[in-house]
């Protein structure tokens, strides 16, 4: 049964017909199987953030419970210790005992000014990556794959001295420009390939009625280059939000981001037996992540794939 | 394009990755050439109601005035390379002239900072790197088996591990396999050893970052590939039904070669990532068992009284030669692929 035409498929005996169906139709233990699968992969990658969120209202007794696993669900010392089952206590001391808020409001600027700068930048660049048919397109293309590919805590040995040098270590404007730097190469190929996709007729055609390439660029590409732009700036915000490395070696303590903030707070919190702030202040960090999943999923999925499909 | 314009329009980024990602690997070559000023002692005379004594201090003012002079300290050539710290080519040396089998030169050569340091590095690398591919693959197929209603939320708690910061997800995990955490305490319960820890042992250290590494990944490779799945041609699907084939042979000679590009595609940037590992270790507080090479250019750095900028260096461009080593199969391909276009 190799010849499967249209004639072939009307005529098809309901005999036929079934045993075609079988072979699309799954197996009973197969689908048991793969399903079974699917459950435990999403419980291993959610179960840590809820199990860690639902903790992070108790206290350290029922979040660490040597007695029994249960205590951190149903809170036995918690209520114990503060009336309730639910306290706000590691919040109240990452926030305001700690100065958290400071963390998340540097936070806030270093996210939108790499956003917005990396994407200017980018868009500029990669648009005349995408138009220019020259040899030395693909170097600088290259080399931001090398770039890309550097450990990031390399630059930051290279960064260090001078910035001491020039007095502008410790700087939230200093970590800005370094983090959109180190963003780019990114930015340039994924906008490169975003380009490559809107016709060039379109820009062509602009530069035909009279405009200049700069003005094609803005009347004619910019209005439709925000899908692309969005899913660009999503992994921009990735980059700035979760970065560690930059942040820690570049920023003094009260400029401190999120992430280096939370990491000082092992090092001072542990000692005292307040590990419950940390754990508070690592939640609030993964909400806004949280939020931005469940927005943007679609465009995430599909930055994502963008360079595997065109490449 | 004319040349004219082409530079306008790249001209900000361009700048930015010159000054703050090129000029950065020559100022770490030219550091890693250079090393901290030796101290300038001074002999200073205490006279005390029991005589006097001579102590030797350093001079603080002639130390800060030679660090004006010369920042970044003095020449060192290649020193800093072939040092103890780094590839320690005299301890090799020795522990050549000491032992006598493979065995026992290779444990010892693996004791070095850099040479440990970078053993996990590649193992980490090439341990997970696969891993990642093959769960990603099984997810994707899982999911897409999935009806379309539940594929939303599937997706959207598959992303989690990703999405979240490496340092936060990794204190996460850390955290719940404390031994007084529910991950700790249940493995405690499973071996029957209540003194298990998964912190303690080295070995065990090492398979908890190679786990994490995994799960962290995986929803990269999986969102690849569960892209990858649309697009796989129907027909070809359904004429290798026609023809009789069983569901796992139309998997393996009609999904996987399809999906083959995009594997290639997650294995370079994995490799790329995972080369560079380095939050995980101090999310997990891991660093006596496990340091990789970004984490011992970090500890220079955070070294207790000043930066260890020469040595920090070194490391940093011997790590920057491991990544165009990881690199070159790519950019000799990339070199051949765009020959031929042109």
């Amino acid at each position: 049964m190799t010849d499967t035409t249209a004639a072939d498929a009307k005529l098809a005996t309901p005999r036929r017909r079934r045993r075609r169906r079988s072979a699309t139709a799954r197996s009973l233990p197969l689908v048991t199987l793969s399903v079974g699968f699917v459950v435990l992969w999403v419980i291993a990658a959610a179960f840590p953030f809820l199990w860690t969120a639902w903790g992070s209202f108790k206290v350290e007794a029922d979040f660490f419970s040597r007695q029994d696993w249960m205590n951190a669900i149903t809170g036995v010392q918690t209520i114990r210790q503060t009336g309730d089952a639910f306290t706000g206590d590691g919040y109240q001391g990452a926030w305001v005992e700690q100065d958290f808020w400071r963390a998340v409001i540097n936070t806030g600027i270093v996210t939108f000014f790499v956003v917005v700068i990396s994407l200017t930048f980018g868009t500029l660049g990669g648009y005349a990556l995408a138009r220019s048919g020259y040899r030395y397109t693909f170097w600088i293309l290259i080399a931001a794959l090398i770039f890309r590919a550097m450990p990031h805590v390399t630059l930051v040995s290279g960064y260090l001295l001078p910035f001491f040098q020039l007095g502008i270590w410790g700087y939230l404007a200093t970590t800005i420009i370094v983090l959109v730097a180190i963003n780019q190469p990114f930015t340039l190929w994924m906008l490169h390939s975003f380009f490559l996709s809107i016709p060039k007729d379109l820009d062509e055609s602009a530069m035909v009625d009279g405009c200049t390439r700069f003005q094609a660029f803005r009347l004619a590409v910019i209005p439709v280059m925000w899908p692309g732009v969005i899913t660009t700036g999503l992994f921009s915000f990735l980059l700035a939000y979760n970065d560690f490395t930059v942040t820690s070696m570049l920023l003094t303590a009260e400029n401190q981001t999120m992430v280096p903030a939370i990491n000082s707070f092992l090092g001072s919190t542990q000692a005292e037996g307040k590990v419950m702030y940390a754990v508070a202040a690592v939640v609030s960090a993964i909400a806004p992540l949280f939020v931005l999943v469940m927005f943007f999923q679609r465009q995430i999925v599909s930055g994502l794939t963008a360079g595997a499909v065109k490449g | 394009m004319p040349h004219r314009t082409f530079s306008l329009f790249i001209l900000p980024s361009l700048l930015a990755m010159i000054l703050f990602v090129a000029l950065p690997i020559g100022s770490v070559v030219y550091q890693s050439l250079f090393i901290e000023h030796e101290q300038v002692m001074v002999e200073v005379e205490n006279c005390g109601p029991f005589g006097c004594t001579i102590e030797r201090r350093v001079d603080a003012e002639a130390m800060r005035e030679l660090r004006e002079a010369q920042p970044a300290g003095r020449f060192n050539g290649i020193g800093t390379y072939l040092n103890a710290g780094h590839l320690a080519v005299d301890r090799i040396g020795e522990i050549w002239e000491r032992t006598d089998d493979w065995g026992t030169f290779l444990d010892q050569v693996m004791n070095l900072p850099l040479y440990k340091a970078l053993i996990f590095t590649l193992s980490y690398t090439f341990i997970v790197t696969p891993f990642v591919i093959i769960l990603g693959f099984f997810i994707a197929l899982g999911v897409n088996a999935l009806p379309g209603l539940i594929k939303g939320p599937v997706i959207f708690f598959s992303l989690l591990p990703m999405i979240v910061t490496p340092l936060i997800g990794s204190l996460v995990l850390y955290w719940m396999i404390d031994s007084r955490g529910i991950i700790g305490s249940a493995l405690q319960t499973l071996v029957g050893d209540p003194t298990l820890s998964l912190k303690a042992s080295p070995t065990l250290t090492w398979v908890t970052l190679f786990v994490y590494g995994i799960w962290h990944s995986a929803p990269f490779a999986f969102v690849v590939f569960y892209a990858g799945l649309q697009g796989v041609p129907k027909d070809t699907m359904e004429s290798a039904m026609v023809d009789g084939a069983s569901r796992w042979e139309r998997v393996r000679f009609v999904t996987i070669p399809y999906l083959m590009p995009l594997a290639t595609f997650i294995a370079l940037m994995q490799l790329m990532d995972n080369f560079r590992v380095f939050e995980p270790i101090v999310g997990f507080s891991a660093e006596a068992n496990a340091t990789s090479l970004s984490y011992l250019i970090y500890s220079d750095l955070r070294s207790a009284d000043s930066p260890l900028f020469a040595s920090a260096a070194a490391t940093s461009v011997l790590t920057t030669l491991g990544v165009i080593i990881l690199l070159m199969p790519v950019l000799v391909r990339t070199w051949r692929d765009f020959n031929r276009k042109a």
